[in-house]
């Protein structure tokens, strides 16, 4: 269900625009260029929509700014000038990699820290029951425990 | 009177479920056989009224009662009966109906098939399994009433929604269902277990068949969407790190983990502590994804209730649920009694090394999931957390998980042998190296770290069917031997080779998908034709075709390898008047595992029609793996440990066939 509700609602939102994603009319003849602008399409947010590139996007303000990227490309800007030119128009919301930032540091962190977390929690865990070093038993009943005896005879006979 | 009848029978429901949360519990703590008993026919009670309602729900959309304001809403009298009775879940209410529905039958189970349970324990679980009933029921009943009458019925209903028009919508919802709430049954005997305050091993291997069952639902659940919106979007993309798909993906993490942590648990009483962690974790994000799609609080345009009542209601079973679950946890977990030690090299250590991998997975989807939403009300900036950011954070650590993966089987458990591992993976090793080399000399474009991919997908592969070599002996012993061998293997082992096979599959199509697609978009005129990987695809022309509630405008295209005739492609722009809305139906061509694919826009007026054709290299691998992963999980189930709760033993085995031939006489 889940997901599928976000797509048949996004798409109702753009049913009646007849554009789907990148469109023939937009591309560059050059197919260096144009392969510079889907890669840096894939990059961008189209801000009306959902979590979806400008690449992927049906939104006539994804258009827009597929035909903006494009222009810039033409115009002779390096991946890094449209970008930048993007962010300085639209903000960092335009870009689905948040740049590392002090408000991205938890976000990019997260991974690194919780693994690295994660594993000195596991050592000392370890550490410490190994140190305990007592034998771990269940507490049962002595009817389970012979109920077990006997499960576990049963199980191990040859 | 039919939808009356429904909502009396979900109003009873509630009731049964309110003497099933209590009850048995109050039974437990009083030590009332008779209190504790109440818990399986209440159960079963709960079932037949949910099932009830659900039943008078889909009867309404079968006969197209229009006075039901739920089925005037998505319901029309020129759908066919199959998306009439789909569209039972195709909306908010309805989908949280077929939820409970799930929900109950999964507790109706444990009742019918938990005679081996220990009375206290299945008591107690069947009535925490009640308390969420309880909360859900009362959430529809109170927010979302299917049942709602309109005075006046109109005499035609609004249609379903087009996009959901398709069998996806049969299959997808109630797989992906059953697994996120099958994880309930989970949740619920681990804090019966925190209840009683005593877990063994014994508690992993009955739950672990449940953990089973909702994993392998959940997973092609999860395949099964993505493969619709693969050909339903019209560019074939399969995932796309939506916080949608984020919410299924988390619960799927959480619960192969708890399916690794159970394991450990149930042959060597360790990680107990954890996997009762784990257990609520799992179903608490189960319960975050249907708060996060339900609420409307991740994004206005995904909200299928924009209702701010049924969001509250829904944060509200949320916290009493999650919260209550974790104080309890903080309270008894420290009286659970650890068991099991294990040197860091051995089978619980890579079981250990997995679990942490799939946690931190799992919180890296979380956190960018939920981050843009947490800064943007803390600072009020806004920011986009998107497939870049996912893929280059949960990419590695998957794959650093892939390539530890071959060796766990192999391991031995307290005491393993990482060098004796990797001596029985080396064939599958060099087998990789090659395939990466080929990949690399093959392709001449595409990322560079793509056959490295290539080669991990191939070990991983490779690992699986080493572990069946291993155990087979199959090399190194006759031929009869070996097959007697392999008949004799635990089903359980079959099982872990099959699923983690399956990723390596699932991993191979990505890659190859990812890397190597080809695309060609254009204006095509009628009689032009464009060349793609292997083929040549002319455009023929359009044409129109009817359909019971849509009108099809259809492009017809021939498709060429070399001189040799492959087949006709039919994709279409379906248009559904009812709603004044249209759809994009692609064609797909498979060959082999790859396929061939064709979506259109609208025709231009001087004939020419905008056309996209990719050709999807190895794409079925993707939803084979998933496959592949859900008999592994079959296969583990049938096995006789989790039938019948106890592994043969080993002198029935050599009795059984002198005691059969005695039956005979």
């Amino acid at each position: 269900m889940k997901y599928l509700q976000a797509l048949a609602l996004l798409l109702m939102l753009f049913a009646t625009a007849p554009s789907w994603a990148v469109e023939p009319d937009e591309m560059l003849s050059n197919p260096a260029l144009e392969a510079r602008a889907r890669a840096i399409s894939r990059e961008l947010r189209c801000m009306v929509c959902q979590n979806e590139s400008i690449d992927e996007s049906q939104a006539p303000l994804a258009h827009d700014l597929r035909l903006l990227v494009r222009q810039r490309i033409m115009a002779g800007d390096s991946d890094q000038q449209v970008i930048d030119f993007l962010v300085s128009r639209y903000g960092e919301f335009i870009l689905l990699r948040p740049p590392l930032s002090w408000n991205t540091v938890a976000l990019w962190g997260a991974a690194p820290a919780l693994l690295l977390l994660g594993a000195i929690m596991i050592v000392a865990v370890e550490r410490r029951r190994r140190n305990a070093a007592q034998p771990a038993t269940a507490q049962l009943s002595a009817a389970e425990q012979a109920r077990l005896t006997e499960i576990l005879n049963s199980e191990t006979a040859p | 009177m039919i939808p009356e009848l429904g909502h009396y029978a979900l109003m009873l429901a509630l009731g049964v479920a309110l003497v099933q949360g209590t009850m048995p519990i109050v039974g437990t703590r009083t030590n009332d056989p008779l209190l504790m008993s109440m818990a399986t026919p209440a159960a079963l009670a709960q079932f037949a009224f949910v099932a009830i309602a659900f039943l008078a729900l889909a009867e309404c959309y079968v006969v197209s009662d229009f006075s039901v304001f739920n089925v005037y809403e998505n319901s029309n009298t020129t759908m066919p009966l199959i998306y009439r009775l789909t569209s039972v879940w195709g909306n908010h209410e309805g989908s949280m109906m077929l939820w409970v529905s799930i929900l109950v039958f999964f507790g109706a189970l444990v009742a019918l098939f938990g005679g081996n349970l220990p009375s206290a324990l299945k008591a107690n679980a069947l009535a925490v399994q009640a308390w969420i009933a309880a909360a859900f029921e009362l959430f529809i009943l109170a927010t979302s009433n299917p049942f709602l009458r309109i005075p006046n019925a109109p005499f035609e209903g609004r249609d379903l929604n087009p996009i959901l028009q398709d069998p996806g919508l049969a299959f997808h919802p109630p797989m992906l269902y059953l697994g996120y709430v099958g994880f309930s049954i989970t949740f619920s005997f681990a804090i019966a277990a925190l209840l009683e305050g005593r877990i063994d091993a014994a508690w992993a291997r009955w739950v672990r068949p449940w953990v089973l069952v909702a994993w392998m639902c959940l997973t092609l659940g999860i395949a099964g969407g993505s493969y619709w919106s693969y050909y339903e979007l019209g560019w074939g993309g399969f995932w796309f790190w939506d916080p949608v798909e984020n919410a299924s993906l988390m619960p799927w993490l959480a619960g192969t983990a708890l399916l690794h942590s159970a394991l450990v648990m149930e042959k060597r009483e360790a990680l107990k502590v954890w996997t009762i962690l784990l257990a609520i974790l799992t179903f608490s994000l189960s319960l975050m994804g249907t708060f996060l799609v339900r609420s409307g609080v991740l994004t206005s345009v995904h909200a299928f209730a924009t209702d701010p009542a049924r969001g509250v209601f829904i944060l509200a079973i949320l916290v009493v649920f999650i919260g209550g679950a974790l104080s309890l946890y903080a309270w008894r977990a420290p009286l659970l009694k650890q068991g099991g030690l294990f040197a860091p090299i051995s089978r619980e250590g890579a079981l250990v090394f997995n679990n942490l991998f799939l946690v931190t997975a799992c919180a890296t989807v979380l956190i960018g999931t939920l981050y843009p939403l947490a800064l943007a009300a803390l600072t009020g900036e806004k920011i986009s957390v998107g497939p870049p950011f996912f893929n280059s954070t949960f990419g590695p650590l998957f794959i650093a998980l892939m390539i530890v993966m071959p060796f766990g089987p192999l391991m031995g458990w307290k005491r393993g042998d990482l060098l004796g591992a990797a001596q029985r993976l080396l064939a599958a090793a060099i087998l990789s190296a090659v395939a990466a080399a080929a990949a690399f000399a093959i392709t001449h474009r595409g990322p560079v770290l793509a056959p490295f991919g290539i080669g991990i997908a191939i070990f991983v592969m490779a690992g699986a069917v080493t572990d069946i070599v291993e155990r087979t002996m199959v090399l190194r012993v006759p031929s009869r031997v070996a097959l007697m061998r392999a008949v004799g293997l635990p089903r359980s082992a079959w099982g872990t080779a099959f699923a983690h096979f399956g990723l390596g599959v699932t991993l191979f199509g990505i890659v190859a998908v990812t890397a190597w697609s080809s695309e060609r978009i254009a204006e095509v005129k009628p009689g032009g034709s464009l060349d793609i990987a292997h083929y040549r695809v002319t455009f023929d022309g359009v044409f129109n075709r009817t359909g019971s509630n849509y009108q099809d405008v259809v492009g017809r295209f021939t498709v060429l390898r070399g001189d040799e005739l492959v087949g006709v492609m039919e994709p279409s722009r379906r248009n559904f008047p009812d709603r004044d809305m249209a759809t994009t139906e692609a064609a797909l061509m498979t060959r082999g595992v790859s396929q061939l694919y064709i979506s259109i826009g609208d025709p231009n007026k001087d004939g020419s029609i905008p056309v996209r054709v990719y050709f999807k290299p190895q794409v079925l691998l993707i939803w084979l793996g998933a496959g592949f992963m859900f008999f592994g999980g079959a296969l583990s189930l049938s096995d006789r440990r989790l039938r019948i709760g106890a592994p043969r033993p080993a002198k029935a085995r050599q009795q059984k066939p002198k005691a059969a031939l005695q039956a005979a006489e």
